[in-house]
Order: structure tokens, then sequence, then C-alpha cells
């Protein structure tokens, strides 16, 4: 019944955009000329393509939250557990843990966490 | 407290049982009916927080806000709904077409998937896995996607650099929430959304009381990193106005710039829900161990301790939002690497350390 649902709320929100589109469409005015078709940077013209490469730090940051966020991945199922281990959970996780705060001390030592 | 399932399950025996449909019938009319419940929710939730919206932050400037469309400007978003609705569609002739046009539809996808895992009620949550956390922190990484592939397709300058600048914020911010949220399911023992809020019933038993210091500073990283989640407040460089025109959206004309306004509004909403549903206890009135008073809060409805709390949460969030000057991209990426999330892995182990030896906070 779970993924019945799933595949409803899916469904919902495919058919909220797609007949919002739809009713804007048929009730908007539709005119067309080349200045409209232009992208809009203030009223300057535009200057060479915009799919250009960019700072290379977004891509820094890309890849540190890949690291961390398949690690924080690996915490949901011994988070589960924690209260019937008790601290025995602690110690188990801890090296885990410990790799996670080292890697961050790393990337904050090699000057990744700077935006320059 | 009243149980929602308890209607549910008398509609289903009826739709079976009265009516005579087979499997397939009962469950597409349930379905249908859960949709237009959803969509409904969505529509009449967006109205009320962007009026709100529209009040409060008129209120912080000292000015008084829409007032001329209707009694006390209450009809002015219906105008501008209707604004929307008529507006001509219109794409830039270099843009990339499918991608532009799917866009909003990932970002409602992902607004809507997570607005219909919040438990409204005791059984009244639409969605409500035995994952249910996990999930909602895997679809709402959805709405990045769309954000990211509007700026793209637009084919604008700024609405790449801003596309950029929401992608690096928002999946930053992800991960102090996705650690705030396990330490409180590190508390309540599961994942599921209903256990979650069923573990926080009893006297002092939301988990902002349970895990009294982690918690406390969990629901505090968890408002600061899911206000900058849903670009808003002190964290809205990615549609900077005064740099970058309007940011992601700035090609997208009538109602497709109508999807992302809506999604940002929801998912504040989803936001202050979901912090209301971890640390404050959902659905689950407040008791505090005196028999009388726990029997008359008990007697309000959970929905309205629901809606009560995540719109007070909703107004800190508009607050903040209203009060602090916009940040640098700079500034955004080292409060998130070098401050929220050193202090979201410590809130992790400190509330593994009180699990662990039982030091949370319960009265026998």
């Amino acid at each position: 019944m779970y993924y019945t649902l799933f595949i409803t709320v899916l469904i919902t929100a495919a058919f909220l955009v797609l007949a919002a589109y739809v009713t804007a469409k048929l009730l908007g005015p539709r005119s067309y000329n080349p200045t409209k078709g232009e992208p809009y940077e203030c009223g300057i013209p535009t200057y060479g393509p915009s799919w250009l490469p960019v700072h290379v730090g977004y891509y820094l940051f890309a890849i540190l939250f890949l690291m961390f966020d398949v690690e924080t991945v690996f915490l949901y199922p011994w988070a589960v557990v924690v209260k019937t281990y008790g601290p025995l959970a602690l110690a188990t996780i801890g090296f885990f843990m410990l790799v996670l705060v080292f890697g961050l001390a790393y990337a904050w030592r090699k000057g990744a966490l700077e935006w320059k | 407290m009243f149980d929602f399932s308890i209607v549910t399950r008398w509609f289903d025996e009826l739709l079976r049982g009265t009516l005579g449909l087979g499997d397939f019938g009962a469950i597409l009319i349930e379905c249908v009916i859960v949709g237009l419940a959803i969509i409904i929710g969505y529509a009449v939730l967006a109205i009320i927080l962007i009026f709100m919206e529209r009040k409060v932050c008129a209120y912080f400037q000292c000015r008084i806000g829409p007032v001329r469309v209707g009694w006390w400007g209450t009809l002015q978003v219906f105008a501008d709904v209707l604004k929307m609705l008529i507006k001509e569609i219109f794409v830039v002739d270099k843009a990339d077409k499918l991608l532009y046009y799917l866009a909003p539809f990932l970002v409602i996808t992902a607004s809507i998937g997570t607005f219909s895992f919040l438990p409204w009620n005791k059984g009244a949550a639409v969605l409500d896995f035995n994952v249910g956390i996990f999930l909602v922190t895997a679809i709402s990484s959805i709405g990045v996607l769309g954000v990211f592939i509007a700026g793209w397709a637009s084919n604008n300058k700024y609405s790449v650099l801003s596309a950029m600048r929401a992608a690096v914020q928002m999946i930053s911010y992800e991960l102090s929430l996705g650690i705030c949220l396990i330490s409180a399911v590190i508390l309540t023992n599961t994942m599921q959304i209903s256990g979650i809020v069923e573990a926080q019933t009893g006297p002092w038993q939301w988990l902002i009381f349970q895990g009294h210091i982690p918690a406390t500073l969990g629901f505090l990283v968890f408002c600061i990193a899911g206000n900058a989640e849903a670009n808003r407040g002190p964290f809205d460089l990615a549609e900077a106005e005064s740099e970058l025109t309007a940011g992601y959206h700035t090609e997208y004309s009538g109602m497709g710039f109508g999807f992302y306004y809506l999604a940002e509004y929801l998912n504040l909403f989803v936001i202050s829900g979901l912090a209301t549903t971890i640390f404050l206890g959902g659905w689950a009135p407040i008791n505090i161990g005196i028999e009388g008073f726990d029997a008359l809060m008990n007697y309000i409805p959970g929905i309205v301790w629901f809606l009560g709390k995540t719109f007070v949460v909703v107004f800190l969030l508009m607050w903040i939002r209203w009060t602090f000057p916009r940040l640098r991209v700079d500034q955004i990426l080292k409060l998130e690497w070098k401050y929220l999330m050193p202090l979201s892995l410590v809130i992790l182990v400190l509330m593994t350390v009180c699990v662990a030896f039982g030091w949370t906070f319960t009265i026998a």
C-alpha cells in the first residue's frame, strides 16, 4: 500500500505542474519577437555562450559533499540500534567516526574549505 | 488521542463493503482522494504562507504590507496567483527546452514528496515508511537537481552562476541537516516518522526535552541548515537580486516562476514541519506529568498542536530572514564546513553518549 501511495504522490506532483502549465498556456497571450527571445542580462546584449566552465571551488565542495554524504548514509543503520547495544554501539562506531573527523580535519588543513 | 486511521479504515470498509468495489476500484478512489488532498493542502498552505510572509516582513520593516485587495489585503495572494496564471509562458531562444520544462517537475516533486511525509495527526500522514527519515533526506536532495537544471538550462550567465551557488550551498547544508536527523534517530530507535512522534508522547517526552543539550543544539543547527536548504533568509544568495537579477529563475515567466515561488514557501513549511516532528513532538501535546493539565492538553486535537508548533517555527525562520543581511558565498561555506559541520558531529557524539549510558531525560 505504501508503494501505491508513493507513486500517487509522485503522480500528484507531476499532475500539479502539468495542469498549471496547461492552464497558463491556455489562458496566457502568445506573441513573439526576436528581442524577447534573448536572455535577460540587465538589458545588455549577451556576449558569447553562457555554458562556460565555472570556478573550480564549486567542484571541490561537491567532492567533499559526496564523501561526507556517503559516510552519513552509513550512519543510518547504526543509529537505529544504538539504544539496543548501549556503550558497545559507541565503541563500534568510534573508528568510523574517527575517520570521518580526520577526513574533515585533513580537508581543513589542506585548505580545501577556503573559498579562493 | 484521536486516531485518524479509524476514519481511513472506515472509509476503506465503506468502499469495499457497502459499495462493493473490488481491490482496484477502492485503491484507485483512495489514491485520487489522497492526491486531491495533497494538492488542496499544498495550495492552501502556499497561500497562507505567502500572505504571512508579506505581512510579517512588512511589520519587521515598519510597513503595513498588502492592504488594498480585500479586507486587510487578504485577497492579495489570490490576485497574484491569477496574474501568474494568465501570463505568457515564454522560453529564451537558446535555452535547453527539455531541461527548461523538466526543472519545475523536479522541484515540485521534491517539495510535494517531502510534504507528504509530515504527520498531521495520529494516523494522518500520507506516507509512513519504516525508513521515513532516510527517504525524506533522499527526496529532498532531488530539489537541488531541479534548481541546478533550471539555472543551467536558461542559458543566462547570471542563472548559471546562481545555479552553481544554489547547488554548492544546498548540498553543503544537507550534511548538517542529515546528521541532526540521525541524532534524532539515535534517540528514538526508529526511522519511521510515526514511531518518532509516538516516542514523544508522555510527560516531558519531546525530543528537545528528552535529549536536553544535544537535542537543543541539534534543533538550532537544524533550523539554520534548513533555512539555507530552502534558499531563504540570510542564505538567499542564489537569488541575490542586487548581483544576479533574479537568480536561477530569471528566465522563467508566469507560472514557471510560480513553481519556484510555491516550492520555496512549501520547503519552508516542510523544514519547519520536520523540525516540529523531530524535535518538538509533532502532533504530541505538551505533557508535564500533572494529571489535570495533561488531560486538558490531550483534549486539544493533534493537528492543532502540529500546525501551531510548525507556524511558530515558520515565524522564527521569517524573523531570521528579515533581520539578518545576506551572507557572501565564502561566508556561507565557512559557516557550514567550519562551524555547523563540526558542531553537528559533536552533537552526534554527545547524543550517542547520552543514549548509550542512559543519560536521557525521562520521568519515571
